[in-house]
């Protein structure tokens, strides 16, 4: 019997029953769904992950003010204020292996330029934040460390902020007033695009730490200290240094705990990275559960089919089918049905996958070697748990099969 | 023969040498089962079928007649004793050795015509040869053909759900003639089917007989379908108890009966 010939009889008896096809389809489709969906949601998390500590940088220690305890829960509200802008300074100079310090506080406010506006973060620190940062100035300058100590109302806007109050450009010199402070532009920042969360990191306005602190927060503290070490390896030394010295100006006596707290930017990333790799592998064990379900049902449907299609069989054989005719029949039949069942699996798999990137704003990523994989594990399903089946039809005797009612 | 029908081709088979029979059993035996619950279904049946006869087996239910059908037919295969199909030894073939005979000598016609759903006459009548490796185009005309013979000409795209019975066991037996089988077998063509379905059926087969030269063996249990055969076998508890021409073993009235509902037997050319 030729290919053609048993794709022909196999398509032929698949249209003849349109409902049970789509029901032995079914489970496949769901299946190859489920793999796509979950790779492609799985493998976008982790590449989000890495793409943050890239943009983070490996050498990044950040210090938080208050403790925080092994429950991760904050101790004491009042422990927000216990970073001062000297702590920085001393960091920066005390502190050996030290690339930079810079201190960082944030807040929200609509920004106002000619007839534009935008509510955007602005954040407030000093030139070292480019550095510590590696964040470069694509337009302009970034603001020294006189205009720092002046208190100068000058800004550096991010480049979603940019867009958004000067798209015909223009944006250095040109005046922006936040909270009724007028600040004088005097550069750009260089795209860097969306955090690790799917924060836009350019929707930001730079001012100087003290002018934020005195004119728009009229905080006395600042929220974080960003420290870069020297090199990956100096990381847990200035971890150390800088505790020991913030311990000493801070006046902390031997039995009381720190009054911040210091974070190993990439510990923390990796514990995250190793975190969504096992929700991937996770996602992808619930997927291929979920397919090895689907083949169980397509066989079950399968097995139904060939009882319900004994007499079928039996006429078959009667005009001349061997017992190998009809097992390639039926193998044929569950490879199309498994194949058609993949390809619909496949589109709906990366139709789910973006959709739900849309509704929640995290990044997928729909890989070749996923839809290859969700394709030939459709075939192996097939196969597999075609088999059983196909060969139960070949085994009937054409008396018996025929007799059946 | 339909005037205009294409004539059958023969492509199959050669009629068996002159005097060689067609179908030659001898002490064939059929146990369905073993030990205590064993069914012996036949018990050593001998019988010699001519090419070009017509006969008629009969016999009360349960007396093997079906059983013997189907060894005839190649679906199954004998306990003991011997079955040469136009010389060839057939009883001890191998499974795909069987479904080959099937395929090529034999063409089967069943009491409950046995057509696939949903499909179409055509193709109903298209699946021998799809199974013998014909190819796409002379399938379909081979199909036709054969469609038009049996009267069908008209109902080529109607499913089994749309024919009437008369006219699905036409379809049935256009698939049985579709390979070019010299040898038609039926258990009990006419045992779902009306008495002038019957009729129309029984006269095909019988101009099947005459004019192509197919060999016809059927089961009835009526007198008046035996009636159409020149033979009639009968059987009881799995042995032959009688073979005569079905001049002698049909009732006189029953003849007469049957020729009363036109077209009679021997009234045709
Ligand atoms: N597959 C089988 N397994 C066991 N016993 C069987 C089987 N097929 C037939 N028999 C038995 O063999 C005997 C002959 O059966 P068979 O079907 O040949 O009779 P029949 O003459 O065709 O009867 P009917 O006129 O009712 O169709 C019966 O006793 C029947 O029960
Ligand atoms: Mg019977």
């Amino acid at each position: 019997m030729s290919l053609v010939n048993l794709l022909r009889i196999a398509w032929q008896a698949l249209r003849r029953n349109i409902t049970r096809s789509i029901l032995t389809m079914l489970g496949i489709i769901i299946g190859v769904g489920a793999v796509i969906t979950s790779m492609a949601i799985g493998a976008g998390a982790q590449a989000a992950v890495l793409a943050q500590i890239e943009s983070l940088g490996a050498n990044l220690v950040v210090v938080i003010p208050g403790a925080i305890s092994s429950g991760g829960v904050s101790l004491g509200t009042g422990s927000r204020t216990t970073l001062k802008l000297p702590d920085v300074d001393a960091i920066a100079s005390t502190v050996p292996d030290v690339a930079g310090a810079a201190p960082y506080s944030q807040t929200s406010a609509q920004v106002v330029a000619g007839g534009m506006n935008w509510y955007t973060a602005i954040g407030g620190t000093t030139p070292s934040y480019t550095t510590v940062r590696s964040w470069s100035v694509a337009q302009g300058r970034f603001f020294t460390r006189a205009e720092v100590d002046q208190a100068a109302k000058v800004a550096v806007l991010g480049n979603t902020v940019q867009q958004n109050l000067f798209p015909e450009g223009g944006a250095v010199g040109s005046i922006v007033i936040v909270k009724n402070v007028p600040f004088r532009v005097i550069g750009v920042l260089a795209p860097k695009g969306q955090s690790g969360f799917g924060r836009d990191q350019d929707d930001i306005v730079m001012v100087p730490i003290t002018t934020l602190l005195d004119r728009l927060t009229g905080q006395a503290w600042v929220q974080n200290i960003f420290v870069s070490a020297a090199t990956p390896e100096a990381v847990p030394a200035v971890v150390d240094a800088t505790e020991r010295l913030l311990r000493l100006r801070h006046h902390l006596t031997a039995a009381q705990p720190d009054d911040f707290t210091i974070r190993n930017i990439a510990d923390v990333q990796q514990v995250r990275l190793a975190t969504s790799q096992t929700q991937a592998l996770l996602l992808a064990g619930i997927a291929v559960v979920s397919l090895v379900v689907g083949g169980i049902g397509n066989m079950n449907i399968m097995l139904v089919s060939v009882t319900e299609r004994t007499r079928e069989i039996g006429l078959r054989m009667a005009v001349g089918a061997r017992g190998r005719d009809i097992l390639l029949q039926f193998l044929v039949e569950a490879l199309t049905l498994a194949c058609l069942g993949g390809l619909i699996g496949i589109a709906i798999g990366v139709g789910t996958a973006q959709g739900s990137s849309a509704l929640g704003h995290w990044p997928v990523i729909v890989s070749p070697f996923s839809i290859l994989l969700g394709f030939i594990s459709s075939l192996l399903v097939g196969v597999v748990f075609g088999f059983y089946p196909a060969q139960r039809a070949a085994a009937l005797d054409p008396i018996v099969a025929l007799r059946y009612e | 023969m339909t005037n205009g029908a294409p004539a059958r081709g023969r492509t199959m088979e050669a009629a068996p040498s002159s005097g060689d029979p067609l179908i030659d059993v001898r002490e064939m035996t059929k146990v369905y089962g073993e030990g205590d619950t064993a069914v012996r279904a036949l018990r050593g049946v001998s019988l010699r079928v001519q090419a070009g006869e017509f006969v008629a087996i009969m016999g009360p239910s349960g007396s093997g007649k079906s059983t013997f059908m189907h060894l005839l037919g190649c679906l199954d295969r004998p306990t003991s004793g011997s079955y040469r199909l136009a010389g060839q030894e057939v009883s001890r073939l191998s499974g795909d050795e069987l479904a080959a005979v099937r395929n090529r000598r034999i063409g089967f016609v069943f009491q409950s015509f046995n057509l696939l759903a949903r499909t179409t006459a055509q193709e109903n009548v298209e699946l021998p040869l799809l199974y013998a490796g014909v190819p796409r185009d002379m399938r379909v005309q081979r199909a036709r053909a054969l469609l038009r013979q049996v009267g069908l000409g008209d109902r080529l795209g109607h499913r089994p759900s749309e024919l009437s019975g008369g006219q699905q066991q036409r379809v049935a037996i256009a698939r049985a003639l579709a390979n070019g089988a010299p040898l038609l077998m039926a258990d009990e063509p006419t045992g779902n089917l009306d008495s002038a379905s019957s009729v129309e059926i029984m006269t095909f087969v019988r101009e099947l007989n005459r004019s192509e030269g197919i060999t016809v063996v059927l089961v009835t249990h009526d007198v008046s379908i035996a009636a159409w055969s020149k033979r009639v076998v009968t059987f009881r508890d799995g042995l032959i108890i009688d073979d005569r021409p079905s001049a002698e073993a049909v009732p006189p009235q029953v003849r007469d009966g049957v020729l009363g509902t036109a077209p009679a037997p021997e009234a045709r050319p």
